[in-house]
C-alpha cells in the first residue's frame, strides 16, 4: 500500500515538472520580438538574423522546440544566453553550487536550532524564556527576508558595528567557500528567515505530545525527566516538524533569490534577477526550472516524510 | 416575537443574551493585547503612509522628486540622498502606491481563491479534482519565481505586478477555502436550501461564505503580509516599482549603497515595511486565535 502511495506521488511530481515546463517555455512565446533578435539587437542585418535563427532551430514548428529544449535540460544543455551570447550552463554551473552551499549551512544551522528551540519553549510554556521565543519567532516570521537582511546589514557590518563584511566578493575562479567570512551575514538572513517556522511547529507540537497519555505513563511510571523527553516525546513531536523543515526548505529555493542579491552572493538568485533585468529569456527559463525542480523534488520529500511517519498510511487503505 | 415586549419574558431574554453571549470574531481578536499592538503598528504606518503625500510640500517643503542638487547632505530633517533628493520627502510619499498595490493583489487573489475553492468543493469530485489538481501545478512554483518570470515577459508595469501577485495567492487561498466549505456543505441548513432548489451559487453565497469568514479572514490577513513582503521585495530587486517614483522598497535599493554615508535612506523604509509587516502578522496571529478559540484573550 505504501509502495502504491509513493509510486502514485511520483507520478504527479513528474506530471507537475512537466506542465511547469510547458508553462515557462509559453512564456518565452509571449515576447514581443524573437531570442535571435534579442541577441543580436536592433541593428542586426535580416542575413544575421536569419543565420541566427536557423542556428537557434527557431524556424521549427512550437512542438519540437518544445522538445528539443525540454530534451536539452536534461543533458545539460539550457541554450544561450542572449547577454553574454555563451551557453547559459557555463554561466550556472559555478552558480548552482555556490547556491546550495549557502542553503545548506542555513539548513544545517536552522533545523536543530528551531528544534531545540521548539522544545525548549514547550518545555518551559507559559514562562518568560517561552514568551520570549514566542515573540520573537512571530516577529521574525512577519519580516520579508530583505529587510531581515538589510537590518543585519546595518547591525553587524556598517552602521552599528562594523564586524562582517556586507557583500560577497570571491575573485572570479575562485569558490565562495573559501571566503567564509563573507558567508556569515547571507546564511545567517537565511536561518532568522527560516527558523521561525520550525520553532513554532515544534513547539505546538511537542506541547500537544507532553500533554498526551503516554507521556504521561511514562513520568508515572517514573522515567526519568530527561529520558522522557529525549526518547518518548520529542521523537513523536518530530514527523509533523519534519514536513514543516521540508517546506521551508522548499521555500528557500525561492527564497534566496533576493538574499543573493541582497548580498551580491554568487548564486543563481543573483543570475535570476540580473536575467530578468536584461530580459535574457533563456537564463531565466532555466533558472525558473531549475528552481521549480528542486521546489518540486523538496515538496515530493516532505510529502515521503508525511507518508513514511504516519502509522495510519502504513496499514489502512488510503481512501 | 411579539411576546417579548411583554415583563414575564424577561428573564428568558436575559438567558438568551447570556447564550449569544460569544461575541464577534473582531471583538475576540480584539480582546487579546497582541491584537491591540498589532493594530497600533498597522495604524501608525498606515497614517504615515496615507497622510504623508498630503502633507508632503508643507512638512519638508520638496515634493519626492524634486532635487536639491546637494547629495548626502544634511539638509532637512533626514538629509538627502545620493542625487539630492530630500529623504523624509521620498519617505512620506513612498508607502502609499506599495500599499494599494499589495491590497489590490490581495483582493484579486481572495477573490480568484475563494472562487475556485468554493466551486470545487461544491462541484462533483471530477471537477474537484481537475481543479485541485491544476492548483496543485500552480503551486508547483515559487511565488517569486512566477512574477519574475512575468515580469520578464510582460515588463515591470504596476498591473503585471498586481495580478501575478494575485494569481499566485489564488491557489493558496483556495485551497484553504476549499477545505473550509467542505466542512460547510454537509450541514442541514445548506440541505435545506438545495431542497428549495436555491441555485447553487445563491447557496455558496448566503448560506456557505458567512459560515467560512473565520478562515478566509485569517488568510487574507496573511495574504496582505505576504503582498506587502513581495511588492516591496520586487521594488527592491529593482525590477517593481521604477525610478523616479518614491517607493520604500526602490528607495532600499538606490540607498543601501550608500548605508555607510546616509543611513535614513535605508533605515526609514526598512523600518516602516519591517513594522508595518509584523502589525499584520501580530492581527492575522490573533485573528486565527480568535477564530480556532471562542475563548481567546480571556
Amino acid at each position: 500500500m505504501i509502495m502504491k502511495l509513493v509510486s502514485r506521488r511520483l507520478l504527479v511530481s513528474v506530471l507537475i515538472l512537466l506542465v511547469v515546463s510547458i508553462l515557462v517555455f509559453v512564456a518565452t512565446l509571449l515576447l514581443p520580438g524573437d531570442p535571435a533578435q534579442a541577441m543580436l539587437g536592433q541593428q542586426a542585418t535580416p542575413e544575421r538574423l536569419a543565420a541566427l535563427r536557423e542556428q537557434m532551430n527557431l524556424n521549427d514548428p512550437v512542438a519540437v522546440r518544445y522538445l528539443s529544449w525540454l530534451g536539452g535540460l536534461f543533458t545539460g544543455d539550457f541554450g544561450y544566453s542572449a547577454a553574454t551570447s555563451g551557453p547559459v550552463s557555463e554561466l550556472l554551473g559555478e552558480r548552482i553550487s555556490a547556491s546550495l552551499v549557502l542553503m545548506g549551512i542555513a539548513a544545517l544551522i536552522s533545523i536543530p536550532v528551531g528544534i531545540v528551540v521548539g522544545t525548549y519553549s514547550a518545555l518551559r510554556r507559559g514562562k518568560a524564556a517561552d514568551h520570549a521565543a514566542t515573540i520573537t519567532s512571530l516577529v521574525l516570521a512577519a519580516l520579508p527576508e530583505f529587510v531581515v537582511g538589510i537590518l543585519l546589514i546595518t547591525l553587524l557590518s556598517t552602521t552599528v558595528f562594523k564586524l562582517l563584511p556586507s557583500v560577497t566578493m570571491a575573485p572570479p575562479g575562485e569558490h565562495v567557500w573559501n571566503y567564509p567570512l563573507q558567508l556569515v551575514l547571507p546564511a545567517l538572513t537565511l536561518v532568522l528567515v527560516v527558523t521561525p517556522y520550525i520553532v513554532r511547529m515544534m513547539r505546538a507540537t511537542m506541547i500537544e505530545v507532553l500533554d498526551s497519555g503516554f507521556v504521561e505513563m511514562a513520568r508515572l511510571k517514573g522515567v526519568p525527566e530527561r529520558q522522557v523527553i529525549l526518547r518518548h516525546a520529542v521523537p513523536h513531536a518530530l514527523a509533523p516538524v519534519a514536513q514543516v523543515i521540508a517546506i521551508q526548505l522548499a521555500w528557500m529555493a525561492g527564497g534566496v533569490v533576493v538574499i543573493e542579491f541582497l548580498f551580491r552572493y554568487p548564486g543563481i538568485g543573483q543570475a535570476l534577477v540580473d536575467a530578468v533585468a536584461n530580459r535574457d529569456v533563456q537564463v531565466v527559463q532555466a533558472i525558473s526550472m531549475l528552481i521549480a525542480a528542486a521546489y518540486i523534488v523538496v515538496n515530493l520529500l516532505a510529502d515521503l516524510v508525511g507518508i513514511a511517519t504516519n502509522p495510519k498510511l502504513r496499514t489502512e487503505s488510503a481512501r | 416575537m411579539s411576546s417579548s415586549t411583554t415583563p414575564t419574558d424577561m428573564p428568558a431574554a436575559s438567558i438568551e443574551s447570556e447564550a449569544q453571549a460569544a461575541p464577534g470574531l473582531l471583538r475576540r481578536m480584539m480582546r487579546q493585547r497582541q491584537a491591540k499592538i498589532g493594530a497600533v503598528l498597522t495604524g501608525l504606518v498606515l497614517l504615515v503612509a496615507l497622510v504623508g503625500p498630503l502633507v508632503l510640500p508643507w512638512a519638508t517643503g520638496y515634493s519626492s522628486t524634486a532635487f536639491a542638487g546637494r547629495p548626502f547632505q544634511a539638509d532637512g530633517v533626514f538629509g538627502t540622498d545620493n542625487l539630492g533628493r530630500d529623504i523624509l520627502s521620498r519617505f512620506l510619499d513612498g508607502g502609499l502606491r506599495l500599499l494599494a498595490y499589495a491590497a489590490l493583489a490581495t483582493a484579486l487573489g481572495m477573490v480568484l481563491g475563494a472562487v475556485i475553492g468554493m466551486t470545487a468543493a461544491y462541484s462533483r469530485p471530477s471537477l474537484d479534482n481537475f481543479i485541485m489538481r491544476s492548483n496543485d501545478v500552480l503551486l508547483a512554483l515559487p511565488q517569486l519565481v512566477f512574477a519574475l518570470l512575468a515580469i520578464t515577459v510582460l515588463g515591470p508595469e504596476g498591473w503585471v505586478l498586481v495580478t501575478v501577485i494575485g494569481i499566485t495567492h489564488a491557489p493558496r487561498v483556495a485551497r484553504v477555502t476549499r477545505s473550509a466549505t467542505a466542512s460547510v456543505i454537509t450541514e442541514d441548513y445548506v440541505r435545506a436550501s438545495e431542497m428549495y432548489a436555491v441555485p447553487k451559487w445563491k447557496i455558496l453565497l448566503q448560506d456557505v461564505l458567512p459560515n467560512i469568514t473565520g478562515p478566509l479572514m485569517v488568510e487574507l490577513g496573511l495574504r496582505m503580509t505576504y503582498s506587502i513582503g513581495f511588492i516591496a521585495a520586487l521594488s527592491f530587486l529593482g525590477l517593481g516599482m521604477q525610478p523616479p517614483t518614491a517607493d520604500w522598497g526602490l528607495m532600499i535599493n538606490e540607498n543601501r549603497i550608500a548605508l555607510m554615508v546616509q543611513p535614513w535612506g535605508v533605515i526609514l523604509p526598512v523600518l516602516a515595511i519591517a513594522v508595518l509587516t509584523v502589525g499584520t502578522n501580530l492581527l492575522t496571529d490573533a485573528l486565527a486565535k480568535a477564530s480556532a478559540n471562542l475563548n481567546a484573550g480571556k
